[in-house]
């Protein structure tokens, strides 16, 4: 709780330039593609490379949604029990997202 | 001119209610909002109860909220606003009487960052000299006269107001630190790190918006985050 506060702020920092370069990246790989289709854009993620960033960005862009939703909860959810199963909830939705980002990327 | 303002007396008012007052502006030369107010006052309700001292923008004592927006009854001038003009208390505190809120929380706040020079070195024989340079980093910080307009407009402080410390209080927590008489920068900066007291600004800039001073907070406040991962607290 002491460092927790700069530490949440650093996560959110540091995950959204990671998210906006990936973001970008993806935009100029479009834009380099004008017919782009199903093939080319199955074949992009066959890469171990772009599999490991997508999951890195999916994981970084949970930890930024995390940081983000607990912030809006006590803001705005003030009994206890119902904030802490709300956040139970958030949490378990965004860890079950980051294992089926998993099953996606590597069911290609 | 007709002015809405907010009426509570918890003494004797179920609830709060909006009463309305037509005043001749010009029959009692009235240029600020303050000078309305004190008019409606004399000449027609004495019961209005607000805060007010210098008149001119310097104690912070004439706070309010005027057609939306945080500002001081004093220095607010009446042609530039629309009618009617609505006049409530400052948003988010207390409310003691009419337009006169409870600041205790805003106090308690500022007491936190403790706002007063510290120095653990020997004094001096005669006072703690600094360079032009350094006092100018001063220069935006000091002026602040705790009107609370900017805290009492800023919803982190609505929804935490024990635990954040608000704009207010950060700019002067920023304005020690940046001072070079100052030796507890760094204890001053480690004890903010929580998730709530400097970080539960997420940058509205509102408080930057109402400042009847023109200062802004916001600034300070992201000079106190750079300085915390500078100085690695």
């Amino acid at each position: 709780m002491v460092n927790s506060g700069l530490r949440d702020w650093l996560y959110q920092r540091v995950s959204a330039i990671f998210m906006a370069v990936y973001s970008l990246g993806l935009v100029v790989y479009v834009l380099a593609h004008p017919d782009l289709a199903y093939y080319e854009w199955h074949h992009l993620f066959t890469y171990m490379s772009m599999k490991v960033v997508t999951l890195l960005f999916v994981f970084l862009l949970l930890i930024h949604a995390w940081v983000g939703m607990w912030t809006v909860i006590t803001d705005y959810i003030k009994p206890f029990v119902l904030r802490l199963m709300i956040n139970i909830v958030i949490l378990l939705a965004l860890v079950g997202f980051f294992f089926q980002t998993i099953l996606i990327l590597w069911g290609i | 001119m007709r002015f809405s303002i907010y009426r509570y007396n918890p003494e004797s008012d179920a609830a709060p209610y909006m009463q309305d007052y037509d005043l001749d502006v010009k029959a009692h030369e009235c240029h600020m909002v303050l000078d309305a107010l004190i008019a409606i006052k004399n000449n027609m309700d004495d019961g209005l109860t607000y805060r007010r001292s210098c008149r001119e923008g310097v104690c912070g004592s004439d706070g309010m909220n005027i057609n939306g927006k945080n500002r001081l009854a004093c220095t607010t001038h009446l042609s530039a606003l629309k009618e009617p003009i609505v006049i409530r208390p400052l948003p988010g505190l207390p409310i003691v009487r009419d337009l006169v809120v409870d600041m205790s929380q805003f106090y308690k706040q500022y007491e936190k960052i403790k706002p007063y020079l510290q120095n653990t070195n020997p004094t001096p024989a005669k006072e703690r000299l600094q360079s032009p340079e350094e006092r100018s980093k001063l220069d935006g910080l000091y002026e602040c006269i705790l009107c609370a307009c900017c805290s009492t407009s800023c919803p982190s402080f609505w929804w935490n107001p024990d635990k954040y410390v608000g704009p207010a209080g950060l700019l002067q927590a920023y304005r020690f630190i940046a001072d070079s008489r100052d030796t507890e920068s760094k204890e001053r900066l480690s004890e903010l790190t929580d998730p709530f007291s400097v970080f539960r600004c997420r940058g509205i800039m509102n408080c930057v918006d109402v400042c009847p001073k023109g200062l802004n907070p916001l600034k300070a406040i992201n000079h106190i985050k750079e300085l915390m991962l500078e100085e690695g607290v």
